[in-house]
């Protein structure tokens, strides 16, 4: 059994304490928008906040989360995570769309650090999220548009 | 994949699909509430949100003219869109071209994925149903278009009857039924359940292009809120109760059966249900995905592996340039390219290498599918729906119609699930069929899968030869290649033109430069390693070995790339018209402009559709091209949404970026050697360009634009890497020859 939090909700699940926490969040707790793309931690589709940091949720043993507390794309809050969700749809950054909640996630984190982050901070930031489509450019500015935004 | 014509479609149905009960499917479905069907039943409110925002509500629908067009009476208007949607934007275009003619208010759209259905839903340029080739746009532009009229047509029918006026005085816009000489109005909601007993018009006027006040706008995305907040709903995503995930262990090389398996210790796993032998290898089934993958790895199988493939890539790279030079059937053949090669000038000749690759779509491949009472229901993202539904029939032995496939969105696929022999659709029903009872799976590929699966772009071999004359003039072209054919074999083989596979020849056999003596010739080699049609097809290797070969004959005569280009284009306006707004917009002054970067350009016309780049690039810390700014130009007749189609542009750059600067599939005796993103590897966000794009404005009917981004980015950036560096990267990707 594994007690923590997710989205302020306190939960306990009962699997092998290898099983990463995504497919804990998917299959017992049918939170599906984060999502799986490698299973090795190479593309960040499966990016949530645990503890307040990004986390590749596809490499962590439930284990290690007893206690602590997930945020996933659909419990995001705060004005950072307003501010890139609206961003995000005012500049129609998603293709397929399907990498996209990591990239939401990342990007908050990034706010949360740098408010006014500049094309290098970005990229330095958002280089472990990989888009098969290719939406980096507008990833980018839909940030700097969020950031705009923050300081207005 | 190229248009067929109507003679191609009915034999490509009726060899395929010759079952008479197949052809009655259509029929027996119907028109309109067919939409709904097994649909509703999708449990999509499993979040707190329920009904979808991309969707309207549903058990709303009260008029369904065409098929495609529901207007409830809570005022959306849903359009069935018969395209996949897989980043490619046909929501958002298709339901652009319905809300033309409906005039529709933008906020009140909805779009849906239509399921399978090949009578109402067939892609017109294929005659079934299914998206590739870029033709989503270009085969709905009409038909949306009317049915969208159609629609209007029935709501003003109704408002006239319950007004008792002429319809002539009714005008519609932004949403607003209104009479004009009493100023009473009413939205499409409130006049929806009266307006489904109207009979649908015959003929419908379509619209001037003059009076249109959406297309060639940029009107929001109707997929961008959810797939921003991670409510949108994938393959992957779907929940049914009950449901078993299914892992399938797959042979280590391409053609190996499973011959027997040891699963004591995988059926001890906790959370595993069962382990069966299935066709496709050995399929594991477990409450959830996790036991499934641990209990897959502890599978002790033992492989039947005559004849697989055995080869490496050396090896087959050996045995296509032997066959390079073996006579070969012209593609293309005029003037007499090779006398004037002989009495060439000056001679050039150069081999290219293009490997394997993978399309990778971030989601993976994955098919939900159940049987309850003989009846069989499916959800994916499924890219060929004519073509699934009859192989997971076959599998399932029941007649198609008897097979219902819900289409949700695709979280990628450049080509992946466009699968000819419907492969992931017949294992999805082989794993479900070997449980021998009524039961729900979703079958689930990771990424090693994915990568290992095979459906590679071709490896391919180009053998270029060029003259010039005393003036440097190109007298002469002579191309050979040497590639695996896609659709011999399968159900689109009948698209083979004289022994040649088009998909093989694409974009070199119609090469636009006025160059006198052309000889272009293809040679298909057997390999046991499946292959598919990956984002642009053929124009991923013609592309790039026309435009640098062209490229060097053209600096070897001391000719401005562009200016060069330009003067061989007289009779290719559009080709001109791309490479000259590209120039413009770059403020072209040559390929060499100092401070340690070179610029390259390229042009190439796929699937109908023009496009032109230039990259500006410089040498990397890696010592790879580090790509700094790509201005693009592309004209694909009218601009249904200017933005969806520079979006595309951007990501084809960054697509086709990745694949020349870092990817290639090789085989170690038969087996995939790369496994996941750690050794192949995507384009990331520092790799990615500055980009800027132009759009032309054009009355010519719309094409495509999913792919046509793709194809002039490798050869843009491989001709600055000349200029900048003297060398000329022929070998793909540019990682195994530069680093």
């Amino acid at each position: 059994m594994t007690s923590f939090s997710v989205n302020g909700r306190p939960v306990t699940v009962d699997v092998d304490p290898d099983t990463p926490l995504l497919w804990v969040l998917r299959d017992e707790l049918k939170l599906t928008g984060t999502k799986f793309g490698c299973g090795i931690a190479q593309c960040g589709a499966c990016t949530v906040h645990l503890d307040g940091l990004p986390r590749r949720s596809c490499v962590t043993p439930i284990a290690s989360v007893e206690g602590g507390k997930v945020t996933t794309i659909e419990g995001i809050s705060g004005k950072e995570a307003d501010a890139v969700t609206r961003a995000w749809i005012a500049i129609d950054v998603p293709q397929c769309g399907y990498c996209q909640s990591g990239q939401i996630m990342t990007a908050v984190s990034l706010l949360s650090e740098i408010p006014k982050p500049t094309d290098a901070d970005i990229d330095g930031a958002m280089a472990g999220n990989v888009c098969r489509c290719a939406t980096y450019v507008r990833i980018r500015a839909a940030i700097h548009r969020a950031a705009e935004s923050l300081g207005a | 994949m190229r248009r067929l014509s109507k003679l191609e479609q009915s034999l490509l149905v009726a060899q395929f699909f010759s079952r008479r009960d197949f052809l009655r499917t259509a029929g027996a479905a119907g028109a309109g509430l067919i939409v709904s069907v097994k649909l509703g039943g999708l449990a999509f409110a499993q979040r707190s949100g329920a009904a979808s925002v991309i969707q309207g509500a549903e058990g709303q629908a009260t008029i369904d003219a065409t098929g495609f067009v529901k207007v409830s009476s809570d005022n959306t208007v849903t359009v069935m869109v018969k395209h996949l949607e897989m980043g490619q934007g046909p929501y958002t275009g298709i339901a652009t071209l319905v809300a033309e003619e409906l005039d529709a208010h933008w906020s009140q759209m909805r779009a849906q994925g239509a399921p399978a259905n090949t009578e109402l839903y067939k892609n017109l340029a294929f005659g079934i149903q299914g998206t590739g080739g870029s033709t989503a746009i270009a085969n709905s532009y009409e038909q949306m278009r009317k049915a969208g009229a159609t629609a209007r047509a029935m709501l003003v029918a109704a408002a006239a009857e319950e007004w008792g006026v002429p319809a002539a005085e009714i005008d519609v816009r932004k949403g607003v039924v209104r009479h004009r000489p009493s100023a009473k109005q009413a939205s499409f909601g409130q006049l929806a359940e009266r307006a489904a007993r109207m009979t649908a018009p015959k003929e419908v006027k379509l619209k001037d292009p003059q009076q249109f006040t959406l297309i060639g706008t940029n009107v929001p995305k109707l997929d961008s809120p959810e797939k921003s907040t991670g409510n949108a709903i994938y393959t992957i995503d779907v929940q049914r109760p009950e449901a078993l995930t299914v892992l399938v262990a797959h042979p280590p090389r391409f053609g190996g059966k499973a011959v027997s398996v040891d699963d004591a210790q995988a059926r001890a796993v906790r959370g595993v249900v069962d382990v069966k032998v299935i066709p496709q290898g050995v399929a594991v089934y477990a409450k959830s995905f996790w036991p499934a993958a641990k209990a897959r790895e502890a599978l002790k199988i033992t492989w039947d592996e005559s004849g697989t493939e055995m080869r490496s890539t050396a090896q087959l790279l050996a045995q296509y340039r032997a066959h390079a030079e073996q006579p070969q059937v012209a593609a293309t053949n005029r003037g007499n390219a090779q006398t004037a090669m002989q009495k060439a000038v000056r001679k050039y000749e150069a081999e290219y290498v293009f490997p394997y690759l993978a399309h990778a779509p971030m989601e993976p491949l994955d098919c939900a599918i159940e049987l309850d009472n003989g009846a069989c229901q499916a959800w994916f993202g499924s890219q060929l729906q004519t073509v699934d539904q009859g192989a997971i029939a076959k599998v399932m032995e029941m007649p198609p119609e008897k097979v219902a496939i819900g289409t949700l969105l695709a979280g990628g696929s450049f080509g992946r699930r466009a699968q000819p022999a419907g492969d992931l659709a017949a294992e999805a029903a082989a794993a479900l069929k070997a449980l021998g009872r009524d039961a729900s799976i979703k079958l689930v590929w990771t990424r090693e899968d994915d990568t290992r699966g095979g459906r590679y772009r071709p490896f391919t071999l180009h053998r270029m030869r060029g003259g010039l004359d005393k003036s440097g003039n190109i007298v002469a072209w002579d191309q050979t290649i040497v590639s695996q054919s896609i659709i011999k074999g399968s159900p689109f083989e009948m698209m083979m033109k004289d022994g040649i596979d088009p998909t093989m020849v694409e974009g070199a056999s119609d090469l636009p430069y006025g160059i006198a003596n052309l000889r272009v010739s293809a040679h298909a080699m057997e390999v046991a390693v499946p292959v598919l049609w990956w984002r642009s097809v053929g124009h991923t290797h013609t592309g790039y070995a026309t435009e640098t070969f062209i490229d060097e004959l053209l600096v070897a005569a001391g000719k401005d790339p562009v200016q060069g280009r330009l003067a061989l284009l007289k009779s290719a306006p559009r080709h001109a018209g791309v490479l000259k707004a590209v120039a413009s917009l770059a403020q072209w002054k040559g390929a060499k402009v100092g401070l340690g970067r070179a610029r390259g350009v390229a042009v190439h016309k796929s699937f109908d559709t023009y496009v032109a780049q230039i990259a500006e690039v410089s040498v990397g810390k890696d010592g790879l091209p580090k790509v700094e700014h790509v201005w693009c130009a592309v004209d694909c007749g009218v601009a249904v949404n200017p933005e969806v189609i520079k979006a595309q542009m951007e990501g084809g750059i960054g697509f086709g970026l990745g694949a020349i600067l870092f990817d290639e599939i090789t085989l170690d005796q038969g087996r995939v050697v790369q496994a996941n993103f750690n050794n192949y590897r995507m384009l990331r966000i520092d790799e990615m360009p500055k980009v800027d794009v132009t759009v032309i404005r054009s009355a010519e009917k719309p094409t495509g634009v999913g792919e046509p981004g793709v194809p002039p980015i490798g050869p843009a950036v491989a001709n600055a890497w000349r200029v900048l560096t003297g060398k000329s990267v022929r070998h793909l990707p540019f990682n195994r020859t530069t680093v």
